[in-house]
């Protein structure tokens, strides 16, 4: 049997050369007269080791890292195929504490298998969920998605079974189901590494929502900077259609069910979901009120399933292992895995899934190895650019929907992003201010406006003009913001700011400043 | 929508005869269209230059150095956020996050990713830029 060595060819690890890694083992294979198939993977979400090359070694797979093009010569001398030993040796990747402390559903294949193969998707235990939900029918599959306790991964954490259900019951055909893969926050890409990882996964997921709400086709909108999710995905479609798992009557059953991908076009208030069907219709990607809610009048003002990514991805292993195994995992009333990613100034960046309820502190300095700058850590920013800065005294924080919130934060879609001292936290306030005036779709006036002057007043602040008036301003408009906005891009802003301005004051000080 | 950006791969960019011609075909105002058009930040209604590098400017990014890395690469190019250089070689565009965030501070070049951005590799992937 010819050995078999994998190389990602994740986006992650093409940005920092697997490319060429690949390329250097081909030219190198051939030079020693070795023969060994190259397969490409997805990442496995260690990215400080990227790019990680396995072998399929006789004992099992044996990792190395980080390999550059220039290390594959002096590897394939040390015996390589074999797993020999080399000093970029890793050993058994499970055996690695970063993956052995997981507890990966979501991302159990992601990393191992070839993407493009159904068939090795299906050898790692895929289409097992949409068997059982064949078998099951409509409202069985909304009462174990229900049972399983799965909340929304977006960010807002509604439960996914209700919503179902709330699709189920509605009059009016066809209905729609959406993904949405809008993975705007920064410090997240778990939504990516399953595009470019483990593209079936999704497609089972949608492909079993369709059936629980008699949906009859499915979009899948992904944003315009993952270009290479978006190849894999539409490869994968292409190929669950011509194995008939997608199309018409789907594994000779009566359901029917096509899907396909829509590329979005830079704007980030695009992930927020009726801003996304808006996009999705062809039109400016506005916000619009609520209600009604999209489960009514979604997509062509039709009932539509609309559900982040990494909820869909969760489904598969609800429907395959049953509702009590995942309900079984996480605390209080945040069941199951989040894929967590650190991110940012972190020396062991990266995908860590895990049940809820690890502190913030486990997650930034047992796992995540502290500071990628050997500085201390100052801040960590949970849940994206609309998430609260926590500073290390509040890191005894659980990573729950709940108990993020009682801090006024967020759980988001699962990112932390790692600060060391050198950060300025009222740039940071600043940033927030900014980055929702450049993306804010205009509709209402507490988010177009309230930011513009958010920045303003934020600069006057730093300057010593009136300090006192404009941070009791600052506080007042991040009050109306909150209230008043549409949506969460207007309504979350005042949490990086306001956490910044309570945990962090002394950078908001003209005196510190001058010092510095 | 898809109609627009299926006229930016084709020509770069979106040219004002375009709209009307869009707006014509589906049966919308040109006001519409404009308006679309005008929305998205990757829509183009001018040419953009040979090469177009898109530095991220997020969070992930920021607690990396990109702010430094940002400032020394519209430096060495000397243009704004936006602009493209005087030849039409290189635009230097902002974007908000390429998901490479474990990998910080990551670009993408001619929509390739590139990732662990130093002032040095910048300007080893500028130089090598035709």
């Amino acid at each position: 049997m010819t050995t078999r060595l994998f190389v990602p060819r994740d986006a992650g690890a093409l940005a920092v050369g697997a490319e060429d890694v690949a390329g250097a083992l081909a030219a190198g294979l051939r030079e020693r007269g070795q023969e060994a198939e190259i397969v490409r993977t997805g990442s496995r979400g260690l990215y400080w080791l990227e790019p990680m090359v396995e072998v399929e070694a006789p004992g099992g797979r044996v990792a190395y890292g980080p390999v550059a093009a220039a290390d594959v010569p002096g590897l394939l001398d040390a015996g390589l195929l074999a797993g020999g030993a080399h000093p970029l040796r890793l050993g058994r990747p499970e055996a690695l504490p970063f993956l052995a402390r997981q507890t990966r559903l979501t991302f159990a294949r992601c990393g191992i298998i070839d993407p493009r193969s159904l068939a090795e998707y299906r050898a790692h235990g895929g289409y097992r969920g949409l068997e059982r939900a064949l078998s099951l029918g409509p409202v069985a599959i909304v009462d174990e998605v229900s049972r399983s306790g799965l909340r929304g991964r977006g960010g807002a954490g509604f439960p996914t079974g209700i919503k179902w259900q709330t699709v189920l019951r509605a009059e009016g055909t066809p209905k729609y189901i959406v993904c949405n893969a809008d993975e705007g926050d920064s410090g997240t890409f778990a939504d990516r590494m399953i595009m470019e990882g483990d593209p079936f996964l999704l497609i089972e997921g949608m492909t079993i929502a369709a059936l629980a709400t008699g949906a009859s086709e499915g979009f899948v909108y992904i944003r315009s900077e993952y270009p290479h999710a978006i190849e894999t995905m539409n490869a994968a479609i292409n190929t669950a259609r011509a194995a008939g798992l997608l199309g018409a009557h789907i594994q000779g059953s009566a359901f029917s069910f096509d899907m396909s991908v829509r590329g979005g076009a830079g704007s980030y208030v695009c992930g927020e979901e009726t801003a996304l069907l808006d996009s999705l219709e062809g039109k400016r990607g506005m916000v619009r009120a609520r209600p009604p809610l999209p489960a009514h009048r979604g997509l062509f003002g039709k009932p539509t399933v609309m559900n982040n990514l990494l909820s869909f991805a969760a489904v598969p292993t609800i429907l395959a292992d049953g509702a009590e195994a995942y309900a079984a995992i996480g605390m209080g009333r945040s069941r199951g895995t989040m894929p967590i990613q650190l991110a940012g100034n972190i020396r062991h960046a990266g995908l860590f899934e895990a049940g809820f309820g690890m502190t913030l502190g486990e997650l930034v300095y047992d796992i995540g190895g502290g500071t990628a700058s050997g500085r201390p850590v100052r801040a960590v920013q949970a849940g994206g650019p609309l998430g609260a800065y926590f500073p290390p005294s509040l890191f005894d924080t659980p990573f729950d929907y709940e108990a993020l919130a009682a801090r006024d934060g967020l759980l988001g879609h699962g990112g932390l992003v790692v600060f060391d001292d050198t950060v300025d936290m009222a740039k940071q306030a600043r940033f927030a201010m900014e980055f929702c005036a450049f993306e804010s779709c205009g509709k209402c006036t507490p988010c177009r406006i309230g930011s513009v002057r958010g920045m303003e007043v934020i600069d006057r602040i730093v300057a010593g003009e009136r300090t006192s008036e404009n941070l009791v301003l600052l506080r007042d408009l991040c009050d109306t913001m909150r209230l008043g906005s549409l949506c969460a891009l207007g309504g979350l802003t005042p949490l990086p700011v306001m956490s910044a301005l309570t945990h962090f004051p002394e950078d908001f000080s003209t005196a510190r400043r001058v010092a510095a | 929508m898809p109609a627009l950006q299926a006229l930016q791969a084709e020509f770069g960019f979106i040219p004002p005869e375009a709209v009307l011609a869009v707006a014509e075909a589906l049966n919308l105002t040109r006001a519409e269209v404009h308006g679309v058009l005008t929305f998205y930040h990757d829509l183009r209604t001018e040419p953009a230059g040979r090469h177009v590098l898109k530095l991220c400017r997020a969070e992930a990014c920021q607690s990396m150095g990109a702010d430094a890395l940002a400032q020394h690469t519209l430096g060495r190019v000397g243009v704004e956020w936006g602009g493209t250089t005087p030849g039409g070689g290189l635009t230097v565009e902002p974007v908000f996050c390429l998901g490479l965030c474990a990998c910080a501070p990551s670009a993408l070049l001619d929509g390739e990713p590139v990732a662990r951005l130093t002032p040095e590799r910048i300007d080893a992937l500028l130089d090598g830029l035709a």
